[in-house]
């Protein structure tokens, strides 16, 4: 499930980025390439519980995919305020210097 | 575990390389744009931008699995800072590092480096809609 979560995140952040970031200036590729990195790192997790559970990976307790879709959304909470933080510290439009810097 | 430490210390040792090639790229541009090479050949995608990609798949990667493990309570905020070794279960770990966290890390760069022969043969063609002159 946190797995399924991290690559629907991915696409829809891939294309944000493609529509409406394609310069990164808004750092919609970086967020989408954080989410990659983390679905691919998940993916070879769920590879090798594959080959240790067999047929009772597809079959998880309701407790089990219920605490995976919540772990699923704080990571893409958890992502979302790195990716505020960073958009922030670089700052591209010059926004957060304008509004500091106001007298 | 701590399968996440493989592709974190793979993003160290990846942003340390970027940096240095970085510096680098920026000293041959000077020197190329000095002896009149022309702008577009200088302005092509450096590598040190294409290896800003895997970094970043590292670094948040890493983070967002790191999360998962403090979630699962794997990793603690105090001294030795991982479950596993506080348990005794050392041998465990080292062996998941070794099988999970390679695989991980492995795959990430194996992704990247279809990203970067893709985008390499793109830049070699043309572009759509520009007409080259004869």
């Amino acid at each position: 499930m946190t797995l399924l979560i991290a690559v629907f995140a991915a696409v829809i952040s891939t294309v944000i980025w493609y529509v409406k970031d394609s310069h990164n200036q808004m750092k919609v590729g970086t967020l989408a390439l954080m989410f990659w990195g983390a679905s691919l790192m998940w993916l070879c997790d769920a590879v090798f519980e594959f080959a240790e559970l067999k047929e009772k990976f597809f079959h998880p307790a309701a407790a089990e995919v219920f605490n995976d879709f919540f772990l699923g959304i704080s990571v893409v909470a958890v992502a979302l305020v790195i990716w505020l933080v960073l958009l922030l510290i670089k700052d591209p439009r010059g926004v957060v210097r304008q509004a500091l810097t106001k007298k | 575990m701590a399968c996440f430490i493989v592709p974190g210390t793979e993003a160290v040792v990846t942003t340390i390389v970027t940096k240095v090639l970085k510096k680098k790229e920026q000293e041959q541009a000077k020197e190329a744009l000095k002896e009149g090479v022309a702008l577009d050949e200088v302005k092509k995608t450096p590598f040190s931008h294409k290896l800003s990609w895997l970094n970043t798949m590292l670094w948040g990667g890493s983070a967002l699995l790191a999360f998962e493990h403090v979630w699962h309570g794997e990793v603690m905020p105090w001294f030795p800072f991982l479950t596993a070794i506080n348990n005794g279960e050392v041998m465990e770990m080292l062996s998941e590092m070794s099988t999970v966290g390679v695989s991980m890390a492995v795959l990430i760069t194996l992704v990247w480096g279809a990203m970067v022969a893709v985008s390499s043969a793109l830049s070699k063609r043309p572009v759509k809609g520009i007409e080259t002159e004869k």
